[in-house]
């Protein structure tokens, strides 16, 4: 039987690493996942984990601390947001090129300039050719249940690569609501032991971790980590239906609310997914074929699969919490596109920005979307690329 | 579907507002329900005025955005009327409560032409007479579930009794107070 409860994201997450306790965990705060390594830490203060909790003084030593364990054969993680993964830039690159299978809670947060605390996907998708898996969640359930698999697909030996594991700073983090938990038994058998084929304190086999690549073998490193990173689409969903079989809750690559017979749908990823699940509820009662693709896992992108789920709508609208400021697409957009593109794909496809630096996504962001898409798929209207949603006059 | 209940709140920073919302999310999980609490983040500060929110229901709830159309309103402080629109969106098949030493027929004209119902509790006089201190919240949330009629009386009072015991298990002596300042406001709210 689950644990019926109710908790905020960062508390779903903490808990979830209170069940997994991990060998070492370095932190340092930055709002909004700041309660994350305060709760973890308290966990361990209160003798209900015995994690080795290290203080440092920046996020750039938080992930060096990670990695350093990770690489010595600990399993490992830590928690940041926003300027907090900006800090840890040059080691995300370093920490998948070592193939380290380390996890990361995001709790994403829009990059400042102006200032801004509140919630944009402009930290990951930065982050995003750094050769992390990211997946993202909708609510805190997702968050916890994606953290309790996040170490079974990193540290598969056909993947071994950093694992980001995020969700929408205060939307999600700081919202208080029911959730599923699981025992702390099956968690752990389901996460089992970490057992490293190399690792840095094997005195049997010593190895170098991290040494200068020169020309001829720098780009066969990066196919290798490309190979990874194809590899972890298999076990992200072989994980996931075993996750199945402990919670009954099923994941894949991307989640389809009412898209079989849509003819109008938009792809989103994160918390505005179940806003718009409401605003498609409210246009199906008006018999308008209104649908949702949510992209869960956005590393390793699932190009083929989505064109695959989209091919059979008149109009989409790729919905983007991030600016890319190429003019041309955001993030997600640009990516979905080329999908298309490559699978021959001849849906209509409009990009649109959205929730950038927390700017409320309300049920009627999402209806005048897809009043849009009603009129392009009619040909009543062209379609306009890029358009903000919520934008004030 | 039944619709669920969508409650905003007024207060200002360190009032516990946000704790409020917290706690009535955590009574109405208690017996069942499915919940949503959170607060409005921003540049918060002592004193400034701060929004939260709840949606509480018989059934589970997707929609992650603030509430704009709300079924009741809670002004933890009265001095916000005059800065903040507290009624804007609200149903006026619904209400609004508000803390405040005045009388309904002078607050009334401060609430913008609200048609809806309007129920007003001295929580400071309550909080004082109980507590001995001025925490409002413990009034407010004991208002609002009458007022809204989130759940039978009695079954608030023990689920908040059992949460205060966790809450307070190094402060047990405040438990008291607490419980009789939620007894004096279900009497007191008008």
């Amino acid at each position: 039987m689950s644990i019926r409860e109710r908790m905020s994201g960062n508390e779903a997450v903490a808990y979830a690493i209170k069940q997994i306790n991990p060998d070492v965990m370095p932190a340092f705060p930055i709002t909004p996942s700041t309660e994350i390594p305060q709760m973890v830490s308290t966990y361990i203060a209160n003798g209900e984990m015995d994690t080795e909790f290290i203080p440092v003084e920046s996020e750039h030593s938080s992930m060096s601390a990670t990695m350093g364990a990770s690489a010595a054969g600990a399993r490992a993680l830590t928690a940041t947001s926003s300027c907090g993964l900006a800090y840890m830039w040059e080691l995300l690159y370093v920490a998948a090129s070592d193939r380290l299978p380390l996890v990361l809670a995001l709790v994403n947060r829009a990059l400042t300039g102006p200032i801004n605390i509140n919630c944009d996907h402009s930290d990951s998708m930065g982050a995003r050719d750094s050769g992390w898996i990211q997946i993202y969640a909708e609510n805190n359930q997702e968050a916890y249940d994606n953290f309790i698999q996040s170490f079974r697909i990193s540290e598969h030996p056909d993947v071994m690569l950093p694992f980001m594991a995020c969700q929408d700073g205060f939307i999600t983090s700081h919202a208080v609501e029911n959730i599923e938990l699981i025992e702390d038994d099956k968690v752990k058998a389901f996460v089992g032991d970490y057992n490293p084929e190399n690792y840095l304190l094997n005195a049997d086999m010593p190895m170098a971790i991290g040494p200068y690549a020169t020309s001829p073998f720098y780009m066969e490193t990066k196919m290798n980590q490309r190979l990874a990173m194809k590899n972890a689409k298999k076990v992200i969903l072989e994980v996931a239906e075993e996750f199945e079989k402990i919670s009954g809750r099923k994941y894949g690559f991307f989640e389809e609310y009412k898209l079989e017979d849509a003819e109008i749908a938009i792809v989103i990823m994160g918390s505005a997914a179940g806003t718009t699940k409401d605003a498609i509820d409210a246009l199906r009662d008006k018999g308008i074929k209104a649908g949702l693709l949510k992209i869960r896992v956005f590393r390793p992108f699932p190009g083929e699969e989505i064109a695959e789920a989209l091919k059979n709508v008149k109009a989409v609208a790729i919905l983007d919490r991030a600016e890319s400021f190429s003019a041309c697409g955001g993030p997600v957009g640009s990516e979905v596109k080329a999908a298309l593109y490559d699978a021959k794909v001849g849906v209509t496809a409009v990009n649109y920005f959205y929730g950038i630096g927390g700017r409320d996504y309300t049920v009627e962001s999402a209806t005048s979307v897809f009043e849009d898409l009603m009129k392009i798929a009619d040909g009543s209207m062209e379609p306009e690329q890029f358009k903000y949603v919520g934008l004030r006059k | 579907m039944k619709k669920n209940i969508e409650i905003r709140w007024h207060g200002r920073g360190g009032q516990g507002a946000k704790t409020a919302a917290l706690l009535l999310a955590d009574v109405a999980f208690n017996t069942g329900m499915h919940v949503q609490g959170f607060p409005e983040y921003g540049p918060e500060r002592m004193g400034a005025p701060i929004t939260a929110y709840n949606r509480i229901g018989d059934s589970p709830i997707r929609v992650h955005s603030n509430i704009y159309n709300p079924d009741y309103v809670v002004v933890v402080d009265e001095t916000l009327l005059h800065s903040v629109d507290v009624t804007k969106g609200l149903s006026k098949d619904g209400a609004i409560v508000i803390n405040t030493t005045k009388e309904k027929d002078e607050i009334i004209p401060l609430l913008n032409g609200y048609e809806g119902k309007v129920y007003i509790i001295d929580a400071r006089k309550v909080s004082m007479a109980t507590l001995g201190k001025y925490f409002p919240n413990s009034p407010m949330l004991a208002a609002i579930v009458k007022v809204a009629h989130i759940m039978d009386e009695e079954v608030f009072l023990s689920q908040m009794e059992a949460s205060y015991q966790h809450k307070f298990a190094k402060k047990p002596e405040v438990i008291e107070g607490n419980m009789n300042a939620l007894k004096m406001a279900f009497e007191e709210v008008k």
